[in-house]
């Protein structure tokens, strides 16, 4: 309703994206306070374009106020958030939509009856006609929606269907399609492999890789540092709140960050996994003996 | 969710699509067009109306085809925007008193004030936008249940009506504004009618067709639709990706204010008054003809064509038992088993024409 121009925004984005290589995103000593409750403090974090920046952290960490943040559904109480290095503040999703900030969540990505192709447009959809006749050009979004689609590699017989016909991750992969599409220059990501099986988080991990190349900017929330460190290009953990680790992928194993990411006493459960990861050494991983911590077999070890 | 599976919203396949997932295969047409929730209301109305040809034979003549259309109107034009309100994940139970509401606004302002009953009538407009911008407002901002807040709004309503025209014109009653100026042209738009091939049509008939046209075009050609289902479907992804979801729902509520006003100003210039005890339950008719014209109950899905034939049942039902001349009071029941019976074959149907 807001603008009447066929919806999408995203086009005019990239023609203002900063070329000087500065980050997209910044926080700077960013945090959020529900009434007395310290959700978030004192986070540090920088978003480049062509980079994935994972944050990881284990249940009630805070990744998911990071990202509210970022997205426009919250608001933060302390610190900034650059964009383009200017200060901001969001007051709804679509301003962050505007600044090319574009938000999968987990759970949240689709509105399940409608078809595949009215959720790609949804919220901006493509129109034709003047105004009292203005309506939604159909043929035409199909038509990009297929195509935008097969360029991801997703190939749907019917867009008709309602996308909760679809799997997780293949409603995950049209989310990203979708954003990626409307010019986003920042995807976040939230747990977008947490809910899906092996193959389906592989194709998930296959788009990261591929908005990547696309020259985006991607925050890739997850609590899966095998993931993480299958696409990552820089690392931040939280825990409880705040920075525990901020590293760059030269600077850090898989080991290290499994290590910071489970604080060392989940490590011998998850060496039996790790060893089923391909490409990654699990020879200088420790066996659970060598542990002096006691084994924790739950996530509750984290204490 | 459990309901129905069929889509929301359907429209023709893009033509020529080079590859195949293979996964999906195509359905007989006949299943397909089964599983669509407007075809069960459709074919359960024609089951209606066949059963009251057979029983009752003055529903044969034209005249009496021209009055039950009119019956299922006056029901008709308020269940459209309640069915939109509904498919928007969102109740209104005030619908029924909100109509005595505004005829009552336009009767007593004209009245008391000596003034063209035009005056009358756009002040119960702004009135009936204003409840349920209110309504509208209250749900968003509170985040309660629509039905708690309506059914707080539903007796609020109720009582004002009440004690306000009591108050005013110290009857249950308002007074009879036929002989002001102006009374005339109103009439003309909301309660006159015309004559086809010797045959009385109500006006209000057109209306509601012509009001069923524009929110169907709405509700699958324009962004306001997509907006609509989108907020009724999950209105937390709706919010996120850039859908103004607390426009959307109060304009729905407004919407089913302005149903309201049109409504209430048909009753009041085909009857020139008002009692201002009326109204209570019709709320409860006009959700059940969007419930048994497909709409689900909890959002997401629906068409405004679906109501169209819901509250042509009902209309056929009211008008079918007088024919008959059967006890008037069986209406109500027949419209219980009516709505059970619609909604559970609907059900079936779809789960039988959806089934993989």
């Amino acid at each position: 309703m807001t603008d009447n121009t066929t919806g999408t925004h995203g086009a005019i984005l990239q023609d203002t994206a900063p070329t000087d290589g500065g980050p997209i995103v910044e926080l700077r000593s960013t945090g959020k306070s529900y009434g007395n409750i310290r959700a978030l403090h004192g986070v540090d974090l920088k978003v480049f374009a062509n980079q994935v920046t994972c944050v990881l952290g284990d249940n009630g960490a805070g990744k998911s106020t990071l990202i509210k943040i970022i997205s426009g559904l919250h608001q933060h109480t302390e610190g900034d958030l650059l964009v383009d290095g200017a200060p901001v503040r969001f007051g709804s999703p679509r301003d962050a939509l505007d600044k090319g900030i574009a938000t999968v969540y987990q759970d949240l990505a689709t509105v399940p009856l409608m078809p595949v192709w009215r959720n790609f447009f949804l919220g901006s959809e493509m129109t034709k006609g003047p105004w009292p006749l203005r309506r939604l050009d159909i043929a035409r979004m199909k038509e990009t929606a297929d195509r935008e689609l097969r360029n991801m590699g997703i190939v749907l017989d019917d867009l008709e269907q309602p996308i909760g016909t679809l799997s997780g991750g293949q409603r995950q992969c049209v989310a990203i399609a979708r954003a990626v599409y409307f010019g986003a220059r920042v995807l976040i990501l939230d747990e977008p492999t947490a809910a899906l099986g092996v193959k389906q988080s592989g194709v998930v991990l296959k788009y990261i890789a591929a908005a990547r190349e696309r020259g985006l900017g991607v925050i890739f929330i997850t609590h899966n540092p095998h993931h993480a460190y299958m696409v990552g290009d820089h690392f931040s953990v939280l825990r409880l709140g705040t920075l525990e680790l901020s590293a760059e992928r030269s600077d850090i194993t898989l080991e290290e960050l499994t290590n910071h990411m489970a604080g060392g006493a989940e490590l011998a459960a998850l060496k039996h996994e790790l060893s089923q990861v391909r490409g990654v050494d699990t020879e200088e991983l420790p066996e659970e003996e060598d542990l002096t911590a006691p084994v924790a077999t739950g996530p509750e070890g984290k204490a | 969710m459990s309901q129905q599976s069929a889509p929301a919203v359907a429209t023709p396949p893009a033509p020529g699509s080079q590859e195949k997932d293979g996964r999906t295969a195509q359905r007989p047409l006949a299943v397909r067009l089964l599983a669509r929730p407007e075809v069960g209301v459709f074919l359960g109305a024609v089951a209606v109306y066949v059963f009251f040809l057979v029983a009752a034979p003055p529903v044969r003549e034209a005249s009496s085809m021209a009055n039950i259309l009119y019956q299922s109107s006056t029901i008709g034009i308020m269940a459209i925007p309640v069915a939109l309100l509904m498919i928007g994940g969102e109740f209104d139970l005030s619908a029924g008193v909100a109509v005595v509401t505004s005829a009552l606004t336009a009767s007593m302002l004209a009245y008391q004030l000596s003034m063209n009953v035009w005056v009358g009538v756009i002040a119960a407009l702004v009135v009936s936008l204003a409840i349920g911008f209110l309504n509208g407002w209250l749900v968003v901002r509170t985040g309660l249940p629509s039905f708690l807040i309506t059914l707080g709004s539903f007796l609020i309503l109720q009582g004002v009506n009440l004690a306000v025209t009591k108050l005013v014109t110290g009857n249950v009653a308002t007074d009879d504004i036929s002989n002001m100026d102006g009374f005339g042209q109103v009439k003309a738009v909301f309660a006159s009618s015309f004559d086809i091939g010797g045959v009385q049509v109500k006006i209000t008939i057109v209306w509601w067709l012509v009001f069923a046209a524009i929110a169907t075009w709405v509700l699958l050609r324009t962004r306001y639709g997509n907006w609509i289902f989108a907020v009724g479907g999950n209105k937390d992804s709706a919010r996120a990706v850039g859908v103004p979801v607390n426009f959307t729902k109060i304009s729905l509520f407004m919407l089913v204010g302005f149903g309201a006003w049109f409504v209430g100003m048909h009753q009041l210039f085909s009857f020139n008054t008002v009692q201002s005890g009326e109204g209570v339950g019709q709320e409860l008719i006009y959700i059940s003809a969007a419930v048994i014209g497909g709409c689900l109950l909890t959002g997401g899905a629906g068409s405004a064509i679906g109501p169209v034939f819901g509250a042509f049942m009902f209309g056929m039902v009211q008008q079918g038992i007088v024919y008959a001349g059967w006890n008037p009071d069986w209406f109500k029941a027949f419209l219980g088993v009516m709505l059970l019976g619609a909604v559970m074959i609907n059900l079936w149907v779809q789960r039988t024409a959806t089934r993989r």
